[in-house]
Formats: structure tokens, C-alpha cells, sequence
């Protein structure tokens, strides 16, 4: 063979797929549970300890004594923080490895680049994610909070706290739109007035002229759902204009991958968030839950809002199998629309049958001293956003992800 | 009134972190003529300087305005002498090599801080003017940026160094001729403009949240502040910024933010559109 430069691309495609495959050997009869994470790139904050949240759920699991009598063994591939890898990746899981369900996907991106590949190979599908809502799919379950579920318990809140008058900043994709349109729907209905909305680019990281324009207007409240870390510098400009103490400040995103750890106690104490799982939680599930992964991982200051997401999604799909009996997609299915739930760290998690979206806890907390002190948990919320558009009940066919009108 | 003072602040604001982003890629680009694009990879760890200084105690100003100019100086002056002295000349080449440099630099800073969102926070506090709050750290970002331009300026104009530096890069033959080593100057050209760029992004980093590849945010519109500038150095950063701040602020404030940012942009094509040679090409001629 002559050593041209397509023969060794070819040699060395091949070697990187096989220094690519699991490690693990695939026992014939062990239940395979296919994860699909980026635990490296910009996006592994969120990721890595999805990651080890999976793990853990699936180590108590095989120690409990498995699923159906089999041990549940983990196929991980890394999408590296490239939505391309996404599209690949699954794939692999579905027609190679041939998983039984697969767990993952971080951005709303990720998640639509492989759902219609899960659905097509009939590979029951879970996204433990808060996201922006709608997505009305009967192979995949969901469940991270959605903006009803988060904003209709904060708005309430906030605006006893503070007052009607409400500015609203949000991150300039779909989250962002979408939630801003909730803030103002529940602005609306609590008899206040939605005074302003600003949109900005992910990567805006000066906000000194908006801060002079909210004072020109004089809300008495700031929710600003902004996502990542150049809009960090939002809460960071806004504590040193001296603004901390003059106007509330509400958020939707802040925390969720541990961001208030980030700011001083200055700058973030007292800004207020609605979420389903602070590390602060202070319940015997919890407690113990934090001392579990200390023993598996070390340092648990690490776990956040969706790493206890991905640990919940992955004990109500195997509390489905064990009531299933069965690992056949449509017994799981109907295992997990006959109202099931589970207790996770975070509190109840039930499935919602109608959408496949989750009934949960939603905790009201201040951010406190780098931490999240919780305020009230208001238990059970419905995903009432997704449920205005989506009955899988009614119409099991359907496959759209819904932009919800309000 | 007080809305006005307010907006005026803000202005000169936006002008000033301009200068104060574009001034080392206006030394290296410049002077030398590297396209420098880690230049903001050179930002990001001015940033990561201060904040490990701050973390292990140091005074927050003097890990701004001392360690973090020196150590990306010296960052720099290892990135010259291993990779950018033998691209002198080769414009596009010096392109690719610093475009390599600048993923090897943020996967550096991801392996070290991790790839999470780290930061401190401002070191002076707001206070009122009228019934506005303003972010006091803006007018330490406003005087940081006017003493750049006048210490750029009489350095460049007033000392020896800054004729020589001029001289070399007219005609570096002549330069040689004279008794002065061009390889030597270049090298001190690029410290000069890394340590710049470190100390833009120490003044900077109370204000965002540093990431590994903070530097993005900043390398574009470096670019077009030093290239809408033009040839002259102190002159075009000063009407470039001048120009782009006033424009984006204007906008960010009678709009929104989105609007901000593509009124620059906008601004920015127009402007090369009708002055190619950028604002200093046809006015201000033969200044610095």
C-alpha cells in the first residue's frame, strides 16, 4: 500500500474511533444506558457534573441489585461542546450500541440535533435539562423545570417583595424570548406592569448604558433572565453603579450552573431565584444525597440545578423499568404515564402524562452569602406552559416542538 | 440634567474601554504590522493576572496596573522570540501562527482556572449623581484611558526610545545603519504592545465575568477601532474610538443594546467605505 495522505486519513479515522469506543466490556446481558454529555469544551461546567450525577444514579442502581435482575452498564460519549458530535454520537448509541434509552443532550440545540434520530430508532429518550418548554414528543421525557414552572412561582414573589413597576433583561435567543413573554404574562396577571424588556447578545458584557436607562424608568423591580458568563457582568456592573440596594433583582438562570458562587456576597446577596434544587435544601433526601456523591466524587459543591435534573431522570426511568417489568419502550411508556414518581434530592418528581414533562417542587430562594437560601417551596407545580399546547394523551403522533402563545 | 451628565458618562465610557481594548493590537498591528489575533487571548490573562494576584492578597490596583502588564509583557516577549520574529514581514503568516496561539492560550487557561466563570469585584463604589446611580469604576476606566493616550503620546513623540521606535519602523535598513538592532526593537515594540493588552484586560476584569475565551468578545472590535483609525497611532485610535463609542452608546441607549452593537458595525463599514485608508489616511495626516 502506498503511503498517500488519503491512506492515512483513512488509518487514522479508524484509529480514532476505536480509541473512541467504551471502555467498558459489553456484557451480553447487562441493560445499556447510553449518555450523551459535553463534559469538555465551554460547555463542560454544565456538563461534567451531569456527568457524575448519571454515574452515581446508576451505581445505586447496580448496588441496589440492578434493573429486571441485570446490571445497567453506562455507554458515555463526549460531545466535546460541538453540536455536529451530537448528530454522530447519537447515532452510534442507537444503531451501534443499541442502547435502551438514552440520557443527555445540555442546550436546546443539542437536544433537537439527536430527538428525531431517538424517535426513528424507537429509543426512549430523557432530557433533564430546565429549558424553554413546548417540545411535545411521546419518546421523550423531560424533566427540567420550564419557564411557567420557575417564573410563575418567582414573579409573585419578587413583585410582594418590591413592587409592580417590572424591568425585564433577557438573553437574546429562544430561553430568553420565551421567558421574557412569561415574566410579562405573570407581571400581567399579578396586577403589575411590565415597564421595560431589553434583549442582549450573548456575549454583551457592558451594561452601563442600560443601567442609566432602567433608572430612567424607575422600576421597582429587575428580573433578568440572562444566560452565560459575559452577561455575569450584569450583576456585577449593577452591584458596583450602588444599584443592589435601590432595586430588587429577580433571576430565572442565575445559579443554575453554579454562578452565584462566582459573585461576592455583595454583589449577589439578596437576588432572588425560583428553582427546583438548591444545594442549601436542607431535607434529609438532600443531606443525604450530598454525602453520597462526596463519597463517590469528592467535592460536592459541585452539583447544581441539572445535575440533580439528570440524577432524577435517570431514577424515574428506572423505577419505569422495575414497575415495567420490561425494558420494551412502549411498557416503559405506559410504566411512566400511569402518574409515576419518585423522590429525588430535590423533592417529588412526578411524570406528567400529558406532556411528558415533570410535576415538580419549585423552590423560591435568596442567593445568600454564595449560597441559595431557600425562602418557600411551593410543592408540585404543574408545567402548565407545555400543557397549554401539548397532549400527547389526545394526539400521541404529534412531534413538534411548540412556541408557546401567550 | 442629571440624565445628561449620566449619558455623557457613559460616552466617554464607551470611548474609553475602546482605547483601552485597541491600544495594544494598535502598537503591534501598527508598528510592527502583525496581525496580532491573541489579542485577546493576551486580554484574558491580563485578567486571569489580576485575579490570581487578588485572590492571593496582592492590592487590587497594583495586580492591575503592575503584575498584570508584566506578566503578559513577558508572556509576549516569549511568543516574539519563539514564533513571531521569524514571521516579520509575512503578514497573513503572522495571521495563522497567532491564530494558533490563541487556542493554545485558551486551552492553557482552561486547563489551569478550569472552564468555568471566575471574577472580583470592583474596587470603587458607585455613587449618585442627581437621582442616577453610576458605577464609580467607570471614570477610573475613563482617567486609565486618557493616561495611556498622553503617556502613549509623549513617549512616541518625547523620548528617544519613541524616535528610534518610529524610525525603525520607516525604514529599519536605516535604522541598522545607524547603530540600532531592528530585531531588538521589534522585540521591545511587541512587550510593549502585549503589556498593553494585559493591562486592558486587568482594568476590564472587574467589570465581566473572565472565562477562558473571554477574549472573543474583544477581538473584533479591536480591529476595527485600530483599522478605522488608520496609520496614525495616538491620533487614529483616539478618533476611531471617539467615533465608535459615541455611535454604540447613542444607539444602546436611545434603542436597545442589539442596535448598539450593529450601529458600530454599521458605522464602521461606512466609515471604510468612504475613508479606506482609514480616519487618519485623510485627516490629521502625519501625526502620531
Amino acid at each position: 500500500m502506498s503511503l498517500n495522505r488519503r491512506n492515512i486519513l483513512t488509518g487514522a479515522a479508524a484509529a480514532a474511533s476505536a480509541a473512541m469506543l467504551p471502555r467498558v466490556a459489553m456484557g451480553a446481558d447487562s441493560v445499556k444506558l447510553g449518555s450523551i454529555l459535553d463534559t469538555s469544551g465551554i460547555f463542560d461546567a454544565y456538563g461534567t457534573p451531569m456527568d457524575m450525577a448519571m454515574r452515581l444514579a446508576v451505581n445505586e442502581i447496580n448496588a441496589a441489585g440492578g434493573l429486571l435482575g441485570r446490571q445497567v452498564e453506562v455507554v458515555a460519549y463526549d460531545t466535546q461542546s460541538d453540536m455536529a458530535l451530537y448528530t454522530q454520537y447519537g447515532q452510534r448509541l442507537t444503531r451501534q450500541d443499541q442502547v435502551d434509552v438514552v440520557h443527555g443532550g445540555i442546550l436546546s440545540a443539542s437536544r433537537e440535533a439527536i430527538r428525531q434520530t431517538m424517535r426513528k430508532t424507537r429509543t426512549l429518550y430523557f432530557y433533564n435539562v430546565l429549558y424553554e418548554g413546548g417540545v411535545c414528543d411521546r419518546n421523550i421525557f423531560i424533566n427540567g423545570v420550564t419557564p411557567a414552572q420557575q417564573v410563575e412561582a418567582l414573579v409573585p414573589y419578587a413583585m410582594g417583595k418590591s413592587g409592580k413597576a417590572v424591568y425585564i433583561l433577557a438573553a437574546d435567543y429562544n430561553y430568553g424570548q420565551i421567558t421574557a413573554r412569561w415574566i410579562q404574562k405573570f407581571v400581567a396577571d399579578n396586577g403589575g406592569d411590565a415597564v421595560g424588556v431589553d434583549f442582549f447578545p450573548l456575549d454583551v458584557s457592558d451594561f452601563g448604558s442600560t443601567i442609566a436607562k432602567i433608572q430612567t424608568v424607575g422600576p421597582d423591580l429587575v428580573i433578568a433572565p440572562l444566560v452565560g458568563g459575559a452577561h455575569l457582568s450584569f450583576f456585577r456592573q449593577w452591584a458596583a453603579a450602588g444599584m443592589k440596594d435601590r432595586i430588587p433583582l429577580a433571576s430565572t438562570t442565575m445559579g443554575v450552573g453554579n454562578e452565584h458562587k462566582v459573585l461576592t456576597p455583595e454583589e449577589g446577596n439578596g437576588i432572588m431565584v425560583a428553582y427546583n434544587y438548591s444545594q442549601e435544601l436542607d431535607t434529609p433526601a438532600n443531606n443525604a444525597f450530598k454525602e453520597r456523591w462526596s463519597a463517590a466524587h469528592g467535592d460536592s459543591s459541585l452539583i447544581h440545578e441539572i445535575a440533580v435534573s439528570n440524577y432524577q431522570g435517570v431514577m424515574t426511568w428506572a423505577e419505569a423499568v422495575r414497575q415495567a417489568g420490561s425494558l420494551d419502550r412502549e411498557a416503559v411508556i405506559a410504566a411512566l404515564e400511569s402518574d409515576l414518581s419518585i423522590d429525588g434530592p430535590a423533592g417529588t418528581v412526578t411524570v406528567d402524562p400529558k406532556t411528558h414533562h415533570a410535576v415538580l417542587d419549585v423552590h423560591i430562594m435568596e442567593v445568600k452569602d454564595q449560597g441559595m437560601r431557600v425562602i418557600e417551596t411551593l410543592p408540585q407545580r404543574q408545567p402548565i406552559d407545555t400543557q397549554a399546547v401539548c397532549d400527547l394523551q389526545a394526539n400521541p403522533d404529534d412531534n413538534t416542538q411548540y412556541e408557546i402563545q401567550i | 440634567m442629571d440624565l445628561y451628565v449620566v449619558v455623557l458618562v457613559e460616552v466617554l465610557y464607551g470611548v474609553a474601554s475602546l482605547i483601552l481594548i485597541s491600544a495594544g493590537l494598535a502598537i503591534v498591528f501598527g508598528m510592527i504590522k502583525v496581525i496580532n489575533l491573541a489579542h485577546g487571548e493576551f486580554m484574558m490573562m491580563g485578567g486571569y493576572a489580576t485575579i490570581t494576584a487578588v485572590n492571593l492578597g496582592v492590592n487590587v490596583f497594583v495586580a492591575m496596573l503592575v503584575i498584570a502588564p508584566v506578566a503578559v509583557g513577558l508572556v509576549g516577549l516569549v511568543v516574539e522570540r519563539l514564533v513571531i520574529r521569524h514571521l516579520y514581514g509575512r503578514l497573513v503568516d503572522t495571521m495563522l501562527a497567532t491564530w494558533g496561539l490563541s487556542l493554545f492560550f485558551i486551552g492553557l487557561a482552561t486547563m489551569i482556572f478550569g472552564n468555568t466563570t471566575t471574577g472580583i469585584s470592583t474596587p470603587i463604589p458607585g455613587f449618585a449623581i442627581g437621582d442616577y446611580q453610576v458605577n464609580g469604576y467607570n471614570f477610573f476606566i475613563i482617567v486609565a484611558a486618557a493616561l495611556l493616550l498622553v503617556a502613549m503620546l509623549s513617549v512616541l513623540k518625547g523620548t528617544r526610545a519613541g524616535l528610534v521606535a518610529r524610525g525603525t519602523m520607516q525604514g529599519p535598513e536605516m535604522a541598522a545603519a545607524l547603530g540600532y538592532s531592528p530585531d531588538r526593537i521589534y522585540m521591545a515594540t511587541f512587550f510593549c504592545g502585549s503589556a498593553l493588552s494585559g493591562l486592558a484586560g486587568a482594568i476590564l476584569a472587574p467589570l465581566v465575568g473572565l472565562v477562558p475565551t473571554s477574549g472573543g468578545a474583544y477581538i473584533a472590535k479591536a480591529f476595527i477601532t485600530v483599522i478605522a483609525g488608520g496609520p496614525s497611532l495616538v491620533a487614529g485610535l483616539l478618533s476611531s474610538a471617539s467615533l465608535f463609542g459615541v455611535v454604540n452608546q447613542a444607539f444602546t441607549f436611545a434603542t436597545s443594546p442589539v442596535i448598539g452593537e450593529v450601529a458600530l458595525l454599521v458605522a464602521a463599514v461606512v466609515l471604510l467605505r468612504i475613508l479606506p485608508q482609514g480616519v487618519t489616511g485623510t485627516f490629521f495626516k502625519g501625526k502620531i
